[in-house]
């Protein structure tokens, strides 16, 4: 356990820390040793856990799904075809369920945001230390480093930058449609005529900055809660797992009711990390559904 | 917990894994299970073809096998009146022919009874030459007893 070192709130800190990679104070680039040293870098950093994590988990689900599509056949389908038909059926269901428009894009990318944050979610079930631990091994025996400067965060979707990521493709995307269907004006009368209406002209633009300040709130809160809603819930998720594992080094008694809460934590997380990356795909579909459809 | 550059990264590698995604997984799969709607569609609707083809095939049948009931019943009576007829023709031809065969043997007999009374004739005309030779104890010119003799034979 690390927290036979570590205080409490040392342990819980190492876990919410990411393993950044930026310009140091001294100028040169490498990665940070404290929270302190990622926080002082700045936008310029990345955070290496989360990009590894993420693009290992899309790779694999991309690898995946990708030999299924190369020897897909129309016949009795068999083993891994079996399994990827029925997550692109429920997901083609769904997409046809709330999008009524015409657009190729739509199901694959709430393809790709389902079963990618859902397998970023998933992380959240392995043992809290293990991936760490693996990490500070490595970090320490094959490249050299501190041990206990070697953070990893598992689970991707604890990082905001990774939800925000996809939020802001989803937001690019939505307005980029709002845009094409509707045009510069459809999309600005959008902002500004309503949902205060009037036939009357200087009632009218009167109601504009109005309109305007309850719309642009609406249309940015799209992205905001799309990302933080998924953060928010993993990242609380996270914590509670984080604080059952303390229990572990307090005593025989406080470790086998840490194991049940584990246990049962676990099993009600399992629903949580669905329901999260279901909601998230649903919301991409609602949001495109709403940037094809005129008032 | 900090915002950075991640942002971006993260917007990139989604962008890639839709376009992927977009290019290689979705369309070959989909176009696998549509293509399997539409052979089952198909299938099902060969399955009502082929039921709705077999009744007829049925009703046909049994048209067929009425039919052939009945032409089977008409040839049985046919063959039935056509042997019939044979019979009769042949009891007719049997009677013809043993009327023949009957006048015939008839005439044969006739014939032959005529024949043997002339032979009868001739054979007691010599007996009663040749008794006569002896009773007489000479000889008789048979040239000019014939007409005599005849006259006896006649009477014979």
């Amino acid at each position: 356990m690390a927290s036979e070192t570590l205080t409490s709130t040392e342990y819980i800190r190492h876990h919410l820390q990411n393993l950044t990679f930026g310009q140091q104070h001294d100028g040169s680039w490498g990665l940070a040793h404290d929270a302190a040293e990622a926080a002082d870098m700045g936008f310029w950093a990345i955070n290496v856990d989360s990009m590894f994590m993420t693009l290992l988990l899309g790779g694999l689900l991309m690898w995946f799904f990708r030999s299924v599509a190369k020897k897909v056949e129309a016949g009795v389908p068999s083993g891994a075809q079996n399994f990827a038909e029925w997550v692109i059926d429920f997901i083609n269901d769904s997409v046809r369920g709330s999008f009524s428009g015409k657009n190729d894009m739509v199901a694959p990318l709430a393809f790709t945001i389902f079963l990618w944050v859902f397998l970023m979610n998933l992380m959240d079930l392995l043992p809290i230390d293990l991936v760490p631990e693996i990490a500070k091994f490595i970090g320490s025996n094959v490249f050299g480093m501190d041990p206990h400067a070697v953070f990893f965060k598992v689970v991707p979707s604890t990082d905001p930058n990774v939800t925000f990521g996809m939020a802001f493709g989803v937001f690019a995307l939505v307005m980029y449609y709002t845009i094409k269907i509707k045009g510069v004006g459809g999309f600005v009368g959008e902002l500004t005529l309503q949902p205060f209406e009037s036939k009357n002209l200087f009632l009218k633009i009167l109601f504009i900055p109005i309109n305007f300040v309850l719309e642009f709130v609406s249309l940015i809160a799209k992205p905001i809660s799309l990302s933080l809603r998924l953060f928010g819930n993993m990242y609380a998720g996270e914590m509670i797992f984080i604080l059952i594992a303390i229990m572990f080094s307090a005593g025989a008694v406080m470790a086998s009711l840490g194991g049940v809460l584990q246990v049962g934590w676990a099993i009600f997380h399992i629903l949580i990390i669905t329901l999260q990356a279901f909601i998230f795909m649903t919301l991409t579909i609602v949001y495109l559904d709403m940037a094809h459809h005129e008032h | 917990m900090n915002l950075n550059a991640t942002i971006i990264g993260q917007m990139i590698a989604f962008a890639i894994f839709v376009a992927f995604c977009m290019k290689y997984v979705w369309p070959p799969i989909m176009a696998a299970l549509e293509e399997r709607t539409k052979k089952i569609a198909d299938g099902l609707a060969a399955a009502e073809r082929g039921r709705h083809e077999q009744e007829l095939a049925e009703k046909r049948a049994q048209q067929v096998i009425h039919e052939a009931k009945d032409q089977a019943n008409e040839i049985i009576s046919q063959a039935q009146r056509r042997g019939n007829e044979i019979v009769d023709e042949s009891k007719d031809t049997a009677r013809v022919e043993g009327e023949r065969i009957l006048i015939s043997a008839q005439a044969e007999i006739e014939q032959e009874a005529n024949k043997a009374k002339d032979e009868l004739r001739t054979q007691v005309g010599s007996i009663a030459i040749a008794g006569a030779e002896k009773i007489l104890g000479r000889e008789i010119d048979k040239k000019s007893h014939t007409a005599l003799l005849e006259e006896l034979v006649s009477r014979i």
